[in-house]
């Protein structure tokens, strides 16, 4: 059978359960999806298939039985290379790591793959998930499926890429400053960064600790959801995630949106935004107004220093995480006369040049003499962000803010210059720094077909109301405005 | 210009990364560049401000500690294997300590 190229969780189910596919036939399908496209588009750093077909065979004898199949059953998963699978290998996009394969799963995986999910690879990135464009991994830039000379964001290019492809049906990024909803927003599909300490992140590589988290890219708000459902909640090996109670994040998506405030900081649409992004995501407030939402003006007063205090803290915690990388325990060892040569050789070569540039930088602020002057300041500027959103959600129940400030750029368009990247991110590294969910959810396209994306934030552990209003916007046909 | 090739070559001793000649000259820029732009962070006075130092508040009680309790792993084999230079049950790595 010929099989569409935008599959949801449900249609999955309805093809299984009607036989009309095998979970078996159906990662063949997807397998030669992936041969067929990957050399162009650069999406899989690897594939997995004898443990795909593994879960593949268990899930076709749990049909075959009668059994009651758990929520997720063959649906194909990809999972960005930061996650850790258990045999499978695991390069963070870095050289440093070629070949490495974890000796355990992160608890994301392992739960999505107790739920039925199947993983067929994982997705390129960004070397260490440091970056904006996926052209900072070692193993070359992912391209993006909707317009090809260009880039998929990100750092999980890949993981968005591969759903705007039909590569995959669902799969899992990590957010650090953008790097979920950003190249969701470049690839024109939904996904979300749920709040800190909701989805446990056991056996992610870390990158920054006080700022990292894991989330689902996927076709739909109601699949985004779906998936939620099952990575949200405490998990004794990360003893950051949050023991709240985690609420069925489908069964809420319908409830109506009327009188619902959103709010809309003007300190988002002043300079730097792209006029086209601006009237795609304008408009995308409109339609909500139509939904029901009541369009609340606020005031986000310290956004403008939001990407400063981000590249402080971001940098100096991994300066600090990527010390591990050192010739020893794993990965690439450049051999040297002494210990200290051979960790000096093995990061000199192994570590591509935008995380060397943000080790430098990272170890400068936390070097004796600066602290106070940035790792210090940067953290009391962090508060006064956190405290821009606590005040805003006193007013509103949601923040509408563009994504990002302008459409998908063409490859190499951007890579001469750090800092202009870097200053891309305002709109997400804001929430990032605050801890809060955001969704980046498709709102139209620019006149060359460039997809727009909206982000929706709410307050933390807010995740059901951020879906709820996404999914409604998606229903009243936000893709298309 | 704020930043020396000095200070360049200094914090890359302190992160342990071998840079060539061209690569301290491209750090340079860059993080005088970015640093120049993180001086806006002075634009705001700070000094009754606290530090955000945890996103969650871990509970006072301590409900979310597990019990402190020891865990066999048994991966050291599978550990190992990935290693540049494995020598059962050792990572091997060049001499420290001269005889």
């Amino acid at each position: 059978m010929s099989v569409p190229t935008e599959w949801t969780i449900p249609e999955v189910r309805k093809a299984l359960d009607s036989r009309k596919i095998s979970a078996r036939e159906l990662v063949d399908e997807f397998y030669r999806h992936i041969a067929h496209r990957n050399s162009e588009l650069n999406i899989y750093l690897a594939l997995s298939p004898e443990r795909a077909y593994v879960q593949a065979d268990k899930i076709d004898a749990a049909i075959a039985a009668g059994d009651a199949l758990p929520p997720l059953a063959g649906v194909p998963l990809a999972v960005k290379d930061v996650i850790s699978t258990h045999g499978i290998p695991t390069t963070c996009g870095s050289k440093i790591l070629k070949g490495y394969k974890p000796p355990y799963d992160a608890t994301a995986v392992t739960r999505l793959e107790h739920a039925g999910a199947i993983v067929l690879g994982k997705t390129n990135c960004d070397e260490f998930a440091m970056g904006s464009s996926n052209e900072n991994s070692a193993y070359g830039p992912v391209r993006n499926p909707v317009a090809t000379g260009r880039v998929p964001g990100g750092s999980s290019g890949g993981s968005a890429a591969a759903i705007a492809a039909g590569l995959a049906v669902v799969s899992l990024g990590t957010d650090t400053g953008g790097s979920i909803r950003q190249p969701g927003s470049f690839c024109g599909v939904p996904a979300l960064n749920p709040s800190y300490g909701r989805v446990s992140r056991y056996g992610l590589i870390a990158y920054a600790s006080s700022l990292d988290r894991i989330g689902p890219f996927a076709n739909s708000v109601s699949d985004v959801a779906s998936v939620m459902s099952v990575i949200a909640g405490r998990d004794p090996r990360d003893a950051t995630s949050a023991a709240a109670h985690v609420p069925d994040y489908v069964a809420g998506l319908d409830r109506p949106l009327a009188g619902l405030r959103i709010g809309i900081p003007d300190d988002y649409f002043g300079e730097g935004i792209d006029p086209e992004v601006r009237k795609k995501v304008e408009a995308g407030i409109r339609l909500l107004e139509k939904l029901g939402c009541l369009r609340v003006s606020i005031r986000m007063p310290n956004t403008d220093y939001a990407i400063a205090a981000y590249y402080i803290i971001a940098t100096a915690e991994a300066s600090s995480n990527l010390a591990r990388y050192d010739g020893v325990r794993y990965g690439l060892r450049v051999p040297g006369a002494t210990l200290l040569e051979m960790y000096q050789k093995t990061r000199g070569c192994g570590f591509g040049p935008e995380v060397k540039q943000r080790i430098i930088l990272g170890t400068y602020v936390l070097s004796a003499g600066y602290y106070d002057a940035y790792y210090l300041k940067g953290q009391k500027v962090r508060s006064l962000i956190a405290a821009d959103f606590r005040e805003a959600f006193e007013k509103v129940d949601a923040i509408i803010t563009p994504t990002s400030p302008v459409p998908p750029f063409k490859l190499g368009e951007r890579t001469s210059n750090p800092l202009q990247m870097y200053l891309a991110d305002i709109y997400t590294v804001t929430g990032s720094l605050a801890g809060v969910p955001g969704i980046s959810v498709p709102s139209g396209r620019t006149s060359e077909g460039l997809p727009v994306g909206l982000q929706i934030y709410g307050p933390a552990l807010g995740e059901q109301r951020v879906l709820n209003i996404a999914h409604l916007f998606e229903k009243a046909g936000g893709a298309h405005l | 210009m704020k930043i020396s090739r000095e200070d360049v070559l200094k914090v890359a001793a302190l992160a342990n990364l071998e840079l060539t000649d061209a690569e301290v000259e491209t750090y340079r820029g860059q993080l005088d560049d970015i640093l120049t732009y993180i001086d806006k962070l002075n634009e705001i006075d700070t000094s009754n401000v606290a530090p955000m130092t945890q996103v969650v508040a871990a509970p006072a009680d301590g409900s979310d500690l597990r019990e402190d309790v020891v865990v066999r792993g048994d991966v050291i084999t599978e550990v190992l294997s990935g290693a540049p230079d494995p020598a059962l049950p050792y990572f091997r790595v060049p001499r420290v300590i001269e005889k």
